[in-house]
């Protein structure tokens, strides 16, 4: 483990290292290709204006030669700046969201994972791609190509050096410091709005049933009416702030080269070096000038960075052991004691002293209404949450001892919110059993009542967001499947029936009771239906314990458990 | 040029205005330059004298002055396309209703009309603009040119062209690898995202580790192929670029020469320096706008196949079915028995409001229809008569699928009657549901509301409450939500909805109460909870003589599912109501059942003695049904 983090630290020091010197290489070539855009225009001004004086051809030469030279190298300098460029900023993104996964790796705090938040979060990854390629190279080339036309105007006129400095630190600092001002500003009223515009768009798409049923369509859509209309608003000054720092910088380059000249001719410098100084400035200008915009980009950047480093920041749920435990031979005993788990300070406890033991071979059911604490407990199983106080061993073993990963390798199973990935149906089925066969594959899919759907859909057909729609019953299946080609010493299940119809809930559970006969085995579930072959139903309340023992004990004493049973015989019809 | 987006530029007047200011502004700017260049070769050349300065700095402040013009003028006019593609799209899919078809996935749906269509900006304010500057200034320059140095003018007459040309060939060659690479681009973002959320599943299985190492490689082999292609995609604009600086070279050396002769004043030398790579500059910016620029063309090809319904074909058909329903007429069903005899209203009796505050569900009372069965809390307008509906052999057909969702269905629905509808998923069920809704129209038959045809959609809406599967929670607070049907419901009247349908109990313990503001970024609801909402979005409308209801129950917990049932059953107190049900407790609350199979009814038979008056009516309904569909089977 600790070893493993040393060398990741030492690649990561080297990969640095190659990046920054790639990133070196960049700058260059677009420094390069910018003075060479500089050299151009200053050689043919001095070649004309040499020219004029009609001295010898000689004379001439080396600026013809400096003409073409210039004229070649540019666009080479500029086609390896871009290839260079590109390369690294591939290279910074791959590493940032390599990163990025390893930071959530670790189980994390609850809410921060919500399906937008990651979006967002693997959007932000781009982030890094435009700080290089759209901020950092251009400004580089862009410092160096300034710094060369105030030193080439240093030698032929300082008092028009100085104009051309200031001229350039208006359009190449203060404008885009103006400019990345006024995007934090904007932006920061932007968000809000676009978000709210977001929210009335997925009323209007999610909720149209709703919304056609009550005839309030008119009354939601003028509610994203408004709402666009508050954003194009603020869209609208944003731009204007844009223009304004794009006029400002054009009117900033014009009047810095008239400038110089007015100054070059009362200081009564000759034609040529005025006419160098004057287009080389003009030119000068050219990188300079996209910095106001490149500014404004950059302050996107940041922020994105910032979220990318508080995901990092983010302390894990759970803190692994410095030199983990091994992990007890045979058939773990699970023992969980006084259990508390608090998600968050300002709330009531989610497991409020629970204890269970599961030997092996032992079934135990677990049942409650939503919010009783059920799920917490398996996270809490799984390594998921920190508990506050209480343990649990695994054969003797505190798990907090034990690496998550081994911990998860003792006690897995059906987790809630399973996810299906993009990829086919038998790579989404072999991540829970790499070295699965095929025969155990179908014996899986056999078993999570999925074969009719396996056999339509083929192993080979791709799942996921662009491929197959696969349908919540499905889902829960596949997962299902999933668990049990696992096999874990102790299986967890959450809720495996959820979303199946009746019949197929019914059917479902038998299956799963028949099949788990004999292994340890911890079931989440509001169907009571079979519960008579569990070893022990465990009734949790507000994250207590508030019932335990057979079917038949359960049936037999009032309490939920009964109700529950009770209500569910009327409602089933039995 | 994007065809729909500048006729849809053209249709409205402001985005107009604004987009030719904006192109004019850009334009006008653009030719600015040609003074420019001529004040400052004549100042350097000292042509002019030290005072044209002032004018050359005036030139420059107007031009400045038009980039400000055409900035703002942008801003003006990308938002005006934006919000107005955005009502289009919106008040579409409000059309097309929410039968919409599977093709159109509603998560594609809300980032196209949302964050999709920002992708417009780059090309409505960039590349428009440059397209506009690209056809004018080049032969501005040119005609300058011409008229001061034949020769050079030549020179770059003949090489302009080469960067259309070259760009071109290049394009034509990069095109295809181009955007297949850009397609991978989108993927590997697309890899990252799905990884990083199934991480709890792949952490459930040890696998998260693992899947670093594939993403590694996934990144490090897209980059290579990304090079490959990169490598000759930037020769289009190496090309460019040896073009421009290359014309420069022929045209400055030359000059030279002939200043060394004497033939060439050095005022037109200067010109000629100055203004040469002015003609190559506006091709090179649009070429630097294009892929930006093609991303909004991406989007905008989304938002308009949307819009003409090319996305599924099938969009068109349901909607001029809708359309021509909705407008036949408005002397609908509604308006002509409003004031007809109030048989089954219940007008809320001394328990309105909460008739126990126990959580329902406890199988004594979960049977047991309440004696003090609430109806809607009474608000003073609940005139009107429960409705008879009769359907008259209507067929309903989806265009994109080939059989029939109702065939030939003929029934008719007594005032106040109450109809479990049952059958396998698929059946048909919904659509009936759709139908009566106004969803659907449909495709042969005549759906009858009180012997009148249903053409007013709106106003027969009015008239009746809906329960859906999964309703959906509005970003709006639990008081809006609940008062979705009927806006000015004052919150004692809202409050009164909660509590019959038993939602009180849990809203009142959120942070805000009924303030809380509920949506996917607001507070959570299980869903029992979201039914118990949609519930007392139905008891806030007292009005509503027909209820309908999908399968409220069905993805209900023992305990919630007995509150939405004590709910339901009070609800449906002196309504029609329709309900879709799949669990005996559900039918058991019927007076009667319709069993439909492939989009027919096959059986219509009155339920036993009401649910619950003795279990045992459940355990005969259920022999029954499960027998239906051995057969059906």
């Amino acid at each position: 483990m600790t070893g493993g983090g040393v060398s990741t630290r030492k690649t990561r020091e080297t990969l640095v290292n190659r990046m920054g010197g790639r990133l070196a290489l960049a700058a260059a070539a677009g420094a390069a290709a910018e003075l060479a855009g500089l050299g151009l225009i200053g050689s043919a001004a001095w070649l004309i204006t040499r020219a004029a004086e009609q001295p010898p051809l000689a004379a001439l030469s080396v600026a013809i030669v400096g003409v073409r030279a210039f004229a070649t190298t540019k666009g080479v300098f500029r086609y390896g700046e871009r290839l260079s460029g590109h390369e690294v900023a591939l290279r910074a993104q791959a590493t940032t969201r390599e990163r990025l996964y390893q930071a959530l790796i670790p189980a994390g705090p609850l809410n921060h994972r919500g399906a937008d938040l990651l979006s967002r979060m693997v959007d932000d990854t781009d982030a890094v791609q435009d700080l290089l390629v759209r901020c950092l190279l251009p400004a580089t080339a862009a410092l160096v190509t300034g710094v060369a036309a105030v030193v080439v105007g240093l030698f032929l006129l300082p008092v028009a050096a100085l104009v051309l400095l200031a001229g350039l630190l208006v359009a190449g600092v203060l404008v885009p410091a103006g400019a990345a001002g006024a995007a934090r500003r904007w932006s920061a009223r932007i968000a809000p709005a676009r978000a709210d515009l977001a929210a009335r768009v997925a009323d209007l798409v999610h909720g149209s049933a709703d919304l056609a049923a009550y005839g309030a369509n008119d009354r939601a859509l003028a509610a994203a009416a408004e709402a666009d209309a508050r954003l194009a608003a603020l869209e609208r000054r944003q731009a204007r702030a844009n223009a304004v720092a794009s006029g400002l910088g054009m009117f900033t380059q014009g009047l810095t080269v008239a400038a110089i000249v007015w100054v070059a001719q009362n200081a009564g410098t000759g034609s040529v070096a005025i006419a160098v100084l004057a287009l080389t400035s003009l030119v000068a200008f050219e990188p300079v000038l996209p910095m106001a915009a490149a500014a404004e980009r950059l302050t996107g950047v940041l922020a994105a960075l910032r979220r990318l480093r508080e995901v990092r920041a983010t302390p894990p749920a759970v803190t692994e052991p410095a030199t983990p435990a091994s992990v007890p031979e045979g058939p773990p005993t699970v023992e969980i004691e006084h259990l508390v788990v608090r998600h968050s300070a300002d709330r009531a406890p989610a497991l409020n002293g629970v204890s269970l033991t599961l030997t092996p071979g032992r079934r135990v059911a677990l049942v409650g209404p939503s919010g009783a604490g059920k799920s917490t407990l398996l996270s809490a199983l799984m390594r998921l949450v920190e508990p506050e106080s209480g343990t649990i061993r695994v054969s003797g073993v505190d798990i907090t001892e034990l690496a998550a990963d081994d911990t998860r390798r003792v006690m897995t199973g059906l987790t809630q919110d399973p996810y299906v990935f993009q990829a086919s149906v038998k790579d989404n089925l072999r991540l829970a059993g790499p070295e699965a066969t095929g025969e155990e594959l179908a014996e899986a899919v056999r078993r999570a009542r999925l074969e009719r759907w396996v056999e339509r859909t083929g192993w080979d057909a791709v799942l996921g967001e662009d491929g197959r729609t696969v349908s919540g019953g499905q889902l829960q299946r596949l997962a299902l499947a999933r668990a049990l080609l696992n096999d874990p010493p102790v299986l967890l299940l959450d809720e495996p029936a959820e979303a199946l119809d009746e019949t197929a809930a019914d059917a479902l559970m038998a299956d799963l009771l028949d099949a788990t006969h004999g292994h340890t085995t911890l079931l989440v579930t509001h169907r009571l239906r079979g519960l008579e072959q569990v070893d022990e139903i465990v009734v949790l309340e507000n994250g207590s314990v508030v019932q335990r023992g057979t079917h038949e004990e359960l049936v037999g004493s009032p309490g939920y458990y009964r109700d529950l049973w009770r209500s569910e015989a009327l409602t089933a019809g039995r | 040029m994007h065809k729909d987006l500048v006729r849809l530029a053209r249709s409205e007047r402001a985005v107009r205005r604004h987009l030719a200011l904006c192109l004019a502004a850009a334009v006008l700017a653009g030719l600015l330059i040609l003074i420019q260049a001529e004040l400052l070769a004549g100042v350097l050349s000292g042509r002019f004298a030290t005072p044209a300065l002032i004018l050359l700095a005036l030139v420059v402040g107007v031009r400045a002055l038009f980039t400000l013009v055409q900035g703002i003028a942008a801003g003006h006019a990308t938002t005006g396309v934006k919000s107005v593609l955005r009502h289009r799209l919106l008040s579409r899919l409000q059309e097309v209703g929410p039968t919409r078809p599977a093709s159109q996935r509603s998560g594609e749906l809300v980032t196209l009309t949302g964050r999709g269509l920002d992708a417009l900006d780059p090309y409505l304010s960039g590349y428009l603009p440059a397209i506009a500057v690209a056809g004018v200034v080049p032969i501005a320059v040119l005609v300058r040119l011409f008229t001061a140095d034949l020769a050079s003018a030549v020179i770059v007459l003949v090489t302009l062209p080469l960067i259309p040309i070259f760009g071109a060939l290049v394009g034509m060659h990069t095109k295809a690898v181009t955007e297949r690479q850009w397609r991978a681009l989108s993927r590997l973002g697309g890899h990252f995202l799905d990884v990083v959320r199934g991480l709890p599943t792949l952490r459930a299985f040890g696998r998260a580790r693992f899947q670093a190492e594939v993403i590694r490689q996934v990144s490090d082999a897209h980059r290579s192929a990304t090079m490959r292609t990169l490598r000759v995609a930037f020769l289009s604009s190496l090309v460019l670029e040896l073009a421009a600086s290359l014309s420069l070279a022929l045209v400055a050396v030359p000059v030279g020469l002939r200043l060394l002769s004497g033939s060439l004043d050095l005022s037109t030398a200067l010109l000629v320096l100055l203004l040469a790579p002015e003609a190559y500059l506006p091709l090179r910016n649009m070429g630097n706008k294009f892929h930006a620029a093609m991303e909004g063309v991406a989007a905008a090809d989304e938002a308009f196949a949307v819009l003409d319904g090319r996305a599924s074909p099938s969009l068109r058909d349901a909607t001029s079915g809708a359309n021509a329903g909705g407008t036949r007429g408005t002397d609908g069903a509604g308006a002509n028995v409003s004031t007809a005899g109030v048989p089954g209203v219940s007008t809320g009796t001394g328990t309105t409001g909460v008739p126990n505050t126990s959580v329902a569900g406890a199988p004594d009372t979960a049977g047991v229809p309440d004696t003090g069965a609430a109806g809607a809390p009474d608000r003073g307008r609940d005139a009107g008569a429960a409705p008879e509906i009769r359907l008259e052999n209507v067929t309903v057909r989806y265009p994109d699928r080939e059989e029939t969702a109702l065939d030939d269905v003929s029934l008719v629905i007594a005032p106040g009657e109450r109809v479990a509808l049952v059958g396998e998923s698929g059946a048909g069920k919904s659509t009936l549901l759709h139908l009566l809704l106004g969803f659907v129209a449909p495709a042969s038959g005549r759906v009858l509301i009180d012997g009148v045809e249903l053409t007013d959609h709106l106003s027969w809406r009015d008239r009746l409450a809906f329960v859906p599967q999964r309703p959906h929670l509005f970003a709006a607070s639990v008081a809006d939500n609940i008062r979705l049907g009927a806006p000015d419901a004052t919150i004692e009247e809202v409050r009164a909805a909660a509590k019959a349908a038993h939602a009180d109990e849990f809203v009142t313990t959120l942070p805000e109460g009924y303030d809380t503001v509920l949506g996917e970024r607001g507070a959570n609801l299980s869903a029992g909870q979201r039914q118990r909402v949609a519930l007392a979005r139905a008891f806030c409308r007292p009005a509503a003589r027909l209820l309908l209801l999908d399968e409220p129950t069905a993805r209900l917990d023992g305990r919630s599912e007995g509150a939405v049932m004590t709910a339901t059953r009070d609800l449906a107190e002196g309504r029609t109501a329709v309900i879709v049900a799949h669990r005996p407790a559900m039918i058991d609350l019927a007076d009667r059942v319709i069993r439909i199979a492939d989009g027919r009814v096959v059986s219509d038979q009155p339920a036993g003695p009401r649910a619950g008056r003795a279990a045992y009516s459940g355990r005969d309904l259920t022999g029954v049904s499960t027998r239906k569909t051995e057969e059906a089977s």
